[in-house]
């Protein structure tokens, strides 16, 4: 079997397929007195698309939100949204909304007049403020709670309003700074259906920072991943997943186990096994998904595209409808199975993985 | 937890001082007030007396009144002054801690300095005279500047500006700042966003501040003596005189008392403003 281990090549513009980008960031450079936070940063946001930027704490994810909203001035690049230069523009001009992360109401307003703010400020017809924030409240299920101050709310329904707050410009943009992190682990879950399909109903794009690679999967349309202030990877949540371009995109995102081997001859060899790989001779890493590799049961005959070693299971951990188990190779390395739940399991067992599921990346 | 003893260790030092040095001289200048004077010697003889008189003598409330009004002045003033420094200095100035520092400087110098400097100035040799005579801007001296209620406003006003920044620029250094990011965020410029969130969430600590620089002025009697003159006197100086050379203490307590009754219905007043207006 030929594995396609092509490491997915920069993609980040590869969902506006043509049309028009609604947001263009292209070079954008930032530092912090001699610290640099973000470098040669290009991305695009297409029209109605929900794109996250993910990234452990200190990569730039919120840096790089902060310079879209106008909070922060890049010191290299550009940003451009409708044809329109944005970086040069203070943040009280840019046709962008921002939910922040501790949600920041006006403590001083009630509901309403958090929602209202932003009509009044753009000098809507007063007649009509009323009725557009009585529609973003029930936009977000939150109409009964206009005349509550900000402090009497729970943090889910502040969430809620901050939302709506937001949504009532009818921005063509919609920032997102971490919104779940302060919500209890089943509220939040629930928040990001509900984000995700308020996303499809009001076809406005979001930005999405994050540092939860599972919030991003389930959220988004594309994710670009940022590690250490640059663009790792960009693409849609299965193929991030999939065929992560990287060593650190398939261990950032879910788990895996990384394989070091050696290509030679259009053959990749590692540890006992080996499988024919259509790449340059070298030393090479590959990365299999713990659920990607199979335990053998002894009646099974060996197929021919499997590869398959023995190995020593060392620990068991019940997941549910998973078990995870960590295995001792003969040569010494340490492997991660994932395979669906059942009993006790010891000793030394057979397993498998395909040619196909060993994806080759870049260290 | 701590035990009764520990506790009552530590609370019983402060409260025996404030008992001893603050509640016990407030209840003998109330006693006082309701006492008499006869032939140089105060006569312990119950009666309404001293208020009747504050009332009927129609000195007393012109200077409580001129009082009031000159710490009202100083009070609005500060404010002014206060507000856009504790704005500038929390919100747009990059070099923060040293502006903070020479607004605090003052303090560390001593009252009757700051009083006698502005002697100084506005006496008829003093600076700003001698700089308007030099420029042409009068032949003479020009006389209402010192020894007047406007010298004494100006006076006390320069001494408690810091007593109102301080609190107005603590309550803005709380305003977290993605209050104003969101605001901005929102299409608010910087005008709007200091009118819709910055000076409301302000306003406990402008409340505090105006609270300090009022009572405190009413109550002296520095600025007054030294530079105020006599269309200047203020009711604290009336008080230091009756306890002094009119020695007519239980009239001088009964304006105390008075004096002491009014600010504090004005904090009781304040304090229950101030819990409307705090959110968080």
């Amino acid at each position: 079997m030929i594995s396609s281990a092509q490491p997915a090549a920069e993609s980040s513009t590869a969902a506006t397929g043509g049309v028009e980008p609604l947001l263009s960031i292209r070079s954008i450079a930032k530092r912090f007195g001699s610290t640099t936070v973000l470098r040669d940063v290009s991305l695009d946001v297409a029209p109605g698309e929900l794109l996250t930027i993910l990234g452990e704490s200190g990569s730039g994810k919120t840096t790089l939100l902060r310079l879209i909203a106008g909070f922060e001035q890049p010191d290299g690049g550009e940003i451009h949204m409708t044809g329109e230069r944005l970086d040069q523009l203070p943040p009280y001009r840019r046709r962008v909304n921002t939910v922040f992360q501790h949600y920041a109401l006006f403590p001083h307003l009630s509901v309403f007049e958090n929602v209202a703010y932003g009509l009044r400020v753009r000098k809507v017809a007063r007649a009509e403020i009323p009725n557009r924030v009585e529609q973003a409240l029930a936009l977000v299920k939150m109409t009964e709670f206009a005349g509550r101050a900000p402090a009497q709310l729970s943090g889910g329904q502040q969430q809620r309003i901050a939302l709506a707050r937001a949504l009532v410009n009818q921005p063509k943009l919609l920032l997102l700074d971490e919104p779940l992190s302060a919500l209890d682990a089943n509220l939040r879950r629930q928040m990001q259906l509900e984000l995700k399909s308020l996303q499809r109903e009001v076809g406005i794009s979001f930005v999405f920072v994050t540092h939860d690679q599972e919030e991003a999967m389930a959220l988004s349309d594309r994710i670009a991943l940022l590690r250490s202030g640059q663009l790792e990877q960009v693409a849609v949540p299965r193929e991030i997943y999939n065929r992560p371009a990287t060593a650190y995109t398939a261990r950032f995102i879910g788990q895996t186990n990384l394989l070091r081997g050696l290509i030679e001859n259009g053959v990749a060899q590692c540890g006992t096994v080996q499988w024919r790989c259509e790449a340059p001779d070298g030393p090479a890493t590959f990365s299999v998904r713990p659920e990607n590799i199979r335990l053998c049961d002894s009646t099974d005959a060996a197929s021919r595209d499997s590869m398959r070693f023995r190995a020593v299971i060392r620990n068991q951990t019940f997941g549910g409808p998973t078990d995870l188990l960590e295995l001792a190779c003969p040569d010494g390395r340490a492997l991660l199975v994932r395979i669906a739940s059942r009993g006790n399991l010891a000793g030394e067992c057979e397993f498998e993985f395909t040619a196909g599921d060993a994806i080759l990346v870049k260290d | 937890m701590y035990s009764r003893t520990y506790k009552t260790a530590v609370a019983a030092p402060p409260l025996v001082w404030v008992a001893v040095f603050l509640l016990a001289p407030y209840a003998f200048l109330f006693c006082y007030s309701f006492w008499t004077v006869s032939q140089q010697a105060i006569v312990h003889h119950w009666n309404f007396g001293n208020y009747r008189q504050l009332l009927d003598n129609s000195m007393y409330p012109t200077v409580l009144f001129r009082s009031m009004r000159i710490a009202g002045s100083v009070t609005v003033l500060s404010l002014l002054l206060s507000f856009p420094l504790a704005y500038y200095l929390s919100f747009h100035s990059r070099r923060k801690e040293l502006l903070y520092q020479l607004v605090i400087i003052p303090l560390w110098v001593s009252y009757l300095v700051r009083a006698y400097a502005w002697k100084t100035i506005l006496g008829s040799d003093g600076v700003l005279n001698t700089l308007l005579q030099y420029v042409g801007v009068t032949q003479h001296p020009v006389e209402f500047l010192l020894y007047s209620p406007f010298a004494v406003v100006l006076t006390l006003t320069h001494i408690y500006t810091p007593f109102t920044f301080l609190p107005i620029y603590a309550s803005m250094e709380h305003i977290p700042r993605n209050f104003v990011e969101a605001a901005q965020d929102l299409g608010a410029g910087p005008i709007r966003t200091f009118w819709t969130v910055i000076f409301p969430l302000s306003l406990p600590g402008a409340l505090a501040g105006a609270t300090f620089a009022f009572v405190l002025s009413l109550g002296d009697f520095l600025a007054p003596l030294l530079i105020g003159g006599p269309s200047g006197i203020m009711i604290s100086n009336v008080v230091v005189s009756l306890f002094g050379a009119a020695y007519n203490w239980p009239l001088g307590a009964a304006i105390s008392a008075s004096l002491l009754l009014l600010v504090l219905a004005l904090l009781f007043l304040v304090e229950r403003i101030e819990k409307r207006l705090s959110f968080s």
